[in-house]
């Protein structure tokens, strides 16, 4: 057994708070840059210049890339020889993005009740997944996520009968439907198989990987290279002023499902898609 | 093509002048609102009774920047998705209003309101909200100081980018854009 006091969870949640919304990942910016070159729609273009000058700015000058810093998402796996010391896991790591966005100068973007609707004032609660796995380390993954694009992501319970075209044709038609809205080019993350919500989950979880990270099973893989193109060819493009970068990634994560089922997501990103890791 | 320079107040002629594809720089004064300031503003509408400032010609955006750092004039400020603010652009444009700026998918009914009101909506680059903020001189309340980063803040911007969606004319880049690099 590993003793891990939980303050440490708290200041690596903290830190990484402001590290994911001051720092795009090298994945993004390579998408970017190859956005760049390759777009045909001049306006496409432009918007690419932009996202890179305001990737470039927020580093240097550490300030959000996006005034959305969005709802911390945490990923934790948690090795199963670590006893935690300390205090309360959860409450760590919501004091870790109490801390983070408020020294960060990042907006609260949570309200308390979906009627109500009163600011928490911290941007907490955060939402917490834990995956207990082998070993004495925690891996923690925050995810910022922001809302104009998880509005336009949808979970569908699709027949069996409909096979990999059934799923080809949602995630197409759910990027299709978006449209504009969720700031494109966007990153595709896919949820196929398990339940209803073990499928939303594998889609936020396909997210993480980086763009361009194909699935190591070659038949997904195709299938993402497959609705990637298809994504592409609806010409929505860059901000959605028209071009041939509506995408830069899609992200399919697979799971066992019941006879009766064949569950799909799509959860869209932005293109600020953000996480930062820390391994303690 | 070079962008144009636009600078509030601006007027039907200056109106008619822009096409849906345009790029734009604007200049001077822009006003901040987003939900519940234009609740607000269409409330008042509705009893009959004035603006806590007059908006005649003048251009709103859709933005809740995040908390500026000491010494900077505000936060990130990119646009908010605009689709929330449909059930009220017609109203604004009505009573003066001449440009909105923000990001998303109008409305038919929003979308005609431009037309019949003479008025155009803007886009700003969604989620570039760092470089944004550099193209912003001045950040001041005017209204609604209680609703903290929803207030009506009056800026002054500098050069600001932004890009025509849907112009008087019934154009709409949206669809037009999509239309010309979509692929069978």
């Amino acid at each position: 057994m590993r003793e891990v006091d939980v303050k440490l969870i708290e200041d690596a949640v903290a830190e990484m708070s402001k590290e994911a919304n001051y720092y795009l990942g090298d994945d993004v910016i390579q998408a970017f840059e190859k956005g760049l070159k390759e777009e045909e729609s001049p306006v496409g273009k432009e918007m690419f210049n932009q996202l890179l000058e305001n990737a470039r700015i927020s580093r240097d000058e550490e300030v959000p890339m996006c005034q959305d810093t969005g709802f911390a998402v945490l990923f934790v796996e948690l090795g199963q020889d670590v006893r935690l010391v300390g205090g309360d896991f959860n409450e760590a790591i919501n004091e870790g993005v109490r801390r983070g966005y408020t020294d960060g100068y990042l907006r609260k973007s949570i309200v308390s009740d979906p009627v109500e609707r009163v600011n928490t004032k911290d941007n907490t609660p955060a939402i917490i997944h834990v995956d207990m796995v082998p070993g004495d380390k925690i891996k923690l993954t925050l995810a910022p996520k922001g809302g104009g694009s998880e509005n336009m992501s949808a979970v569908g319970m699709l027949k069996p009968a409909q096979g990999a075209k059934g799923l080809v044709d949602f995630v197409v038609d759910t990027a299709s439907k978006a449209g504009p809205n969720p700031c494109p080019p966007i990153v595709v993350g896919v949820g196929f198989g398990g339940t209803f919500e073990k499928v939303a989950y594998l889609a936020k979880k396909a997210l993480l990987r980086p763009i361009g990270d194909p699935n190591p099973d070659p038949f997904y893989a195709d299938l993402e290279k497959e609705m990637l193109e298809k994504i592409n060819n609806l010409g929505i493009g860059p901000q959605g002023y028209g071009g041939r970068f509506t995408a830069l990634g899609v992200q399919i994560e697979v799971f066992p499902c019941h006879i009766a089922s064949m569950p799909a997501a799509v959860n869209i990103n932005c293109h600020a898609s953000r996480h930062k890791e820390r391994v303690i | 093509m070079e962008p144009k320079k636009i600078s509030a107040p601006l007027t039907d002629e200056m109106i008619m002048d822009l096409k849906a594809g345009d790029n734009l720089l604007i200049s001077g004064v822009i006003y901040t609102g987003r939900d519940a300031a234009h609740k607000k503003l269409v409330e008042l509408l509705e009893k009959g009774e004035e603006w806590p400032v007059d908006l005649t010609g003048q251009i709103i955006y859709y933005v809740g920047p995040t908390p500026a750092k000491p010494g900077e004039v505000i936060g990130s400020a990119g646009p908010t998705t605009s689709g929330r603010m449909d059930s009220y652009t017609p109203a604004v444009l009505k009573n003066g209003v001449k440009a909105v700026i923000g990001k998303g998918a109008r409305d038919e009914a929003t979308r005609n309101a431009f037309q019949e009101y003479k008025g155009v909506y803007l886009g700003a680059t969604g989620g570039a909200g760092a470089l944004l903020a550099k193209r912003i001189k001045e950040a001041e309340v005017v209204a609604y100081e209680e609703l903290g980063p929803e207030a009506i803040r009056k800026l002054v911007v500098e050069d600001f980018p932004v890009t025509v969606i849907n112009d008087a004319h019934g154009n709409d880049l949206y669809q037009e854009g999509r239309k010309q690099y979509a692929k069978a």
